[in-house]
């Protein structure tokens, strides 16, 4: 039997899996139930601020790496969940999941770039 | 002790005179220490001498007993008759041919454990002079859970990635194979990775987890398989990084 090529898209789904397990709910705690709680204050989410932040290359940089591979994590899993469900049309599903995935990657690198 | 009388309804099919296989009621008192193998063998017994089932320890240990009771798959000498309601369905394992009542074709199975080379592989031959080969606790504990496994393929019956694709090697072969590539003794990693590390292997999961969820003996295979799926991802990618590595 030949090697699958599965690791491919795999280790993407898994280090997604991950990013979206712990990095994730920290970015929306700080963004949303950090500010209500009082732990953050909101100027430091002021739009000048966040703007100024996000316009150095290693930021854009983190921000490209926890997105995208969050993206083609919950890809990879909802076409893996279709098949669980009994959707048995792999190539149409693959087509939706991975394509909106591919567009998602399209849109973070555009909005990335013009920030 | 207390007693209870159950409606044991069982699968029968007998592919020499049955068109499909049919369910067959009977009505057993049983004990309240009776588990369903009990109950079973108590209408072998007493009730219809034509009953086929597989059966050895009766202490979840030999693997041989495993059926489908109320729509999970169970050790049935491991299955209290008094957890379950009155009428109590028993059928043999799910995803295997039916050989007659309960008991079921393995053959599948037994072909894809020999395929992933379930035994400790040598790179050079060991001759008997050169002593025991010598293994420290910690390193027994890596591996220890997974050679747990009895083989009752209660893994296979719960397995929804076997049900629809019986090319896939499965759960307990996979996490024999783990078991094996976890050996400090163990050089056979590259060999076995031809069939784990197939499309068919490992890639063929979708990590359900149901195997976990219903084995008997708290193997895990599940976690067998993620483990492999990291080492076999790790390894795909040395292979263009570092390709003078040998596998």
């Amino acid at each position: 039997m030949a090697t699958s090529n599965k690791p491919l898209v795999w280790a993407v789904f898994a280090a997604g899996g991950t990013l979206a397990a712990f990095v994730l709910p920290a970015i929306i705690f700080s963004l949303t139930l950090g500010v209500v709680l009082g732990w953050i204050p909101p100027e430091a989410l002021a739009y000048e601020r966040a703007i100024a932040g996000m316009q150095s290359p290693l930021a854009k940089l983190a921000a490209f790496a926890v997105i995208v591979p969050i993206l083609w994590h919950a890809a990879h899993r909802l076409r893996i969940t279709a098949h669980d469900l009994g959707v048995y049309a792999d190539g149409l599903v693959m087509l939706i999941c991975y394509g909106i995935a591919a567009l998602g990657t399209i849109a973070t690198l555009v909005a990335l770039l013009g920030l | 002790m207390r007693e209870t009388i159950h409606q044991l309804e069982v699968l029968r099919y007998d592919p020499e005179t049955d068109t499909a296989p049919h369910f067959q009621t009977y009505a057993v008192t049983c004990q309240e220490d009776w588990v369903v193998l009990d109950a079973i063998n108590y209408v072998k017994e007493n009730l219809d001498r034509t009953l086929s089932y597989r059966w050895s320890c009766h202490m979840a240990v030999c693997g041989s007993c495993g059926m489908v009771v109320n729509g999970e798959p169970v050790l049935s000498c491991h299955a209290f008759v008094r957890d379950y309601p009155e009428k109590i369905r028993v059928e043999p394992l799910a995803n295997f041919p039916i050989e007659r009542d309960l008991v079921v074709a393995i053959d599948d199975f037994v072909e894809k454990l020999t395929s992933v080379k379930p035994y400790i592989i040598s790179a050079e031959e060991r001759p008997v002079e050169s002593g025991e080969n010598l293994q420290s606790p910690e390193q027994l504990a890596v591996f220890k859970q997974y050679a747990d496994c009895i083989n009752c393929l209660l893994c296979y019956s719960a397995c929804p990635q076997y049900a629809l694709n019986d090319s896939f090697i499965g759960p307990a072969a996979l996490a024999l194979a783990h078991r094996y590539n976890l050996d400090s003794r163990d050089e056979g990693r590259s060999a076995r990775a031809d069939v784990v590390a197939s499309n068919p292997g490992i890639w063929e999961c979708s990590f359900v987890g149901a195997c976990s969820e219903v084995c008997p003996k708290d193997v895990d295979p599940a976690a067998a398989i993620q483990q492999t799926k990291i080492a076999s991802t790790v390894d795909y990618f040395m292979r263009f990084l570092m390709p003078w590595r040998k596998q």
